[in-house]
């Protein structure tokens, strides 16, 4: 219980983050993806089902704080939540690399998923130059906001599998 | 072992549990957003003022950095502006000059009256779009304070863009430059219609695109005024939008299309004004020139103009 609400409040606070103070350190117009980062890493540290919670909440913050449609940023939240489950196996504790590597694939397909549902159906045909001006860059600063955040993000799951262990212990 | 299994199938149910559920989601706010629109309301609400708060202490953070490091810079911004002062203070007196001469001259043509002066309400940026694709924005006044849906925005003397969503204490708008966005605009020298597109594709150009211009006898120059158009259905005619910065003929020769520079700075917008008047509510929509000075204050100067031309054109008959 006491991770669910830890969760949710982590999630709500990015969330407000990601909307009011990112565009405080926005370069050329383009702010990195704090939501994308939570998500891959608690798939990759918990799983398919925590990864697939995580980014179903995520995404749907996004949509009530913003988006005209309902689901649409839950549902790609979601599932890339659900495939960086798939890389539970090897996570290891002191590597960077994985994460990393991982996030900015999801950040990729995030991005490609983002322009083909919202741009290409209204018949905005120049892939390249989304991907060049806006996926790209999105990759790169959200990488480097990964490299800052995800030691933090890394001690804040351990605490909360911490005080999981304990309660879990106490009733035995 | 089977443990393991029936967490995997559990984590599977989810996963298609869930995507349903989006889907039904995304279905109903395609079909029927009233459904979840008050989701939104609540959300908004609750969320609002928190983003207040954080803005306000980022504001706080970076006019504090602002203040150790800009010493120097406003010293010579002091000077200059100084300088324009002066220019403008001699300016100032010779408009004040016209100014009687025009008043003398509505009243001689009985022109008075006609000025309507909207409403507005000022309003602070809260937060953005999370994403990097749009560019909407959230305002920290809502229906409390007399905004509608469809209430159009401006800053800077020029639009901004028009509310999507109200909340009590919030509300969203769409900025013109979103790539979603689309404005019926004309050039306010020849009333030609066009319209004025927002494209993701520009914004390192600061631009907008301007397509189906209409100008058969070719009058429409680079550097003409663009405004909103009086047939528009969402937008007040006559607000100030930018100026042509490219115009080439379309491959069928029958239309126009090209570039504009918008006079707002999107890119560092913090305040902004909402009109409180909506489009359906106007009496007369023919003389747009006249609302534009009602509208937008701080580009009184060349509308001076086109406003003393009008008088005298008739006179010279």
């Amino acid at each position: 219980m006491k991770r669910k609400i830890a969760m949710a409040a982590l999630i709500i606070f990015s969330t407000l983050l990601q909307c009011s103070a990112f565009q405080l350190i926005e370069i050329a117009s383009i702010k990195p993806n704090l939501l994308l980062i939570i998500t891959v890493s608690f798939g990759l540290m918990r799983g398919k089902k925590s990864g697939l919670t995580t980014g179903f909440f995520c995404g749907l913050c996004c949509d009530l704080f913003f988006e005209s449609i309902i689901g649409f940023q839950a549902l790609i939240y979601m599932w890339i939540g659900y495939f960086a489950g798939y890389f539970y196996r090897i996570f290891y504790d002191d590597d960077i690399k994985t994460p990393l590597l991982l996030i900015s694939a999801a950040d990729l397909i995030y991005g490609i998923s983002q322009y083909v549902f919202t741009f290409l159906f209204r018949g905005r045909i120049h892939f390249f130059f989304y991907l060049g001006r806006i996926i790209i860059p999105e990759i790169l600063y959200t990488m480097l906001l990964t490299i800052i955040t995800y030691r933090l993000i890394y001690f804040i799951n351990q605490k909360l599998s911490k005080t999981d262990k304990r309660s879990v212990d106490s009733l035995v | 072992m089977r443990r393991k299994k029936n967490q995997q199938s559990k984590s599977k149910l989810w996963l298609i549990v869930l995507t349903v559920l989006c889907l039904c989601l995304i279905g109903i706010s395609f079909l029927e957003s009233s459904i979840t629109s008050p989701i939104r309301q609540a959300t908004g609400m609750v969320i609002a003022p928190i983003q207040k708060g954080i803005n306000n202490l980022g504001h706080w953070f970076s006019g504090l950095t602002a203040n150790i490091s800009d010493v120097a810079a406003l010293k010579a911004e002091n000077d200059l502006l100084q300088e324009k002062v002066d220019t403008l203070t001699a300016e100032n007196s010779q408009l004040v000059l016209d100014k009687e001469e025009l008043t003398r001259l509505r009243e001689l043509f009985d022109l008075s009256g006609q000025y309507a002066d909207y409403d507005q309400v000022g309003a602070r940026v809260i937060s953005k779009d999370s994403g990097n694709w749009f560019d909407s924005f959230t305002i920290d006044k809502g229906s409390k304070d007399g905004i509608q849906i469809d209430a159009n925005v401006i800053a800077g003397g020029g639009l901004v863009g028009i509310v999507t969503e109200v909340g009590p204490n919030w509300a969203t708008v769409r900025s013109i430059i979103d790539d979603n966005s689309n404005v019926s605009a004309m050039i306010s020298t020849t009333s030609d219609n066009c319209i004025i597109a927002g494209n993701l594709q520009l914004i390192d150009e600061g631009a907008l695109n301007l397509v189906k211009l209409t100008d058969e006898n070719n009058k429409v120059h680079v550097g003409d005024k663009v405004v909103t158009s009086n047939i528009s259905e969402k937008y007040l005619p006559g607000i100030l939008i930018g100026y042509i910065s490219e115009l080439n003929n379309d491959a069928n020769n029958l239309t126009k299309s090209g570039k504009i520079t918008p006079v707002v700075d999107f890119k560092h917008l913090q305040e902004v004004l909402v009109i409180l008047q909506l489009k359906d509510y106007i009496a007369s929509p023919t003389d747009t020139l006249d609302e534009t000075e009602a509208v937008n204050d701080l580009t009184e100067a060349p509308q001076k103009e086109t406003e003393s031309e009008r008088m005298t054109a008739p006179s010279a008959e």
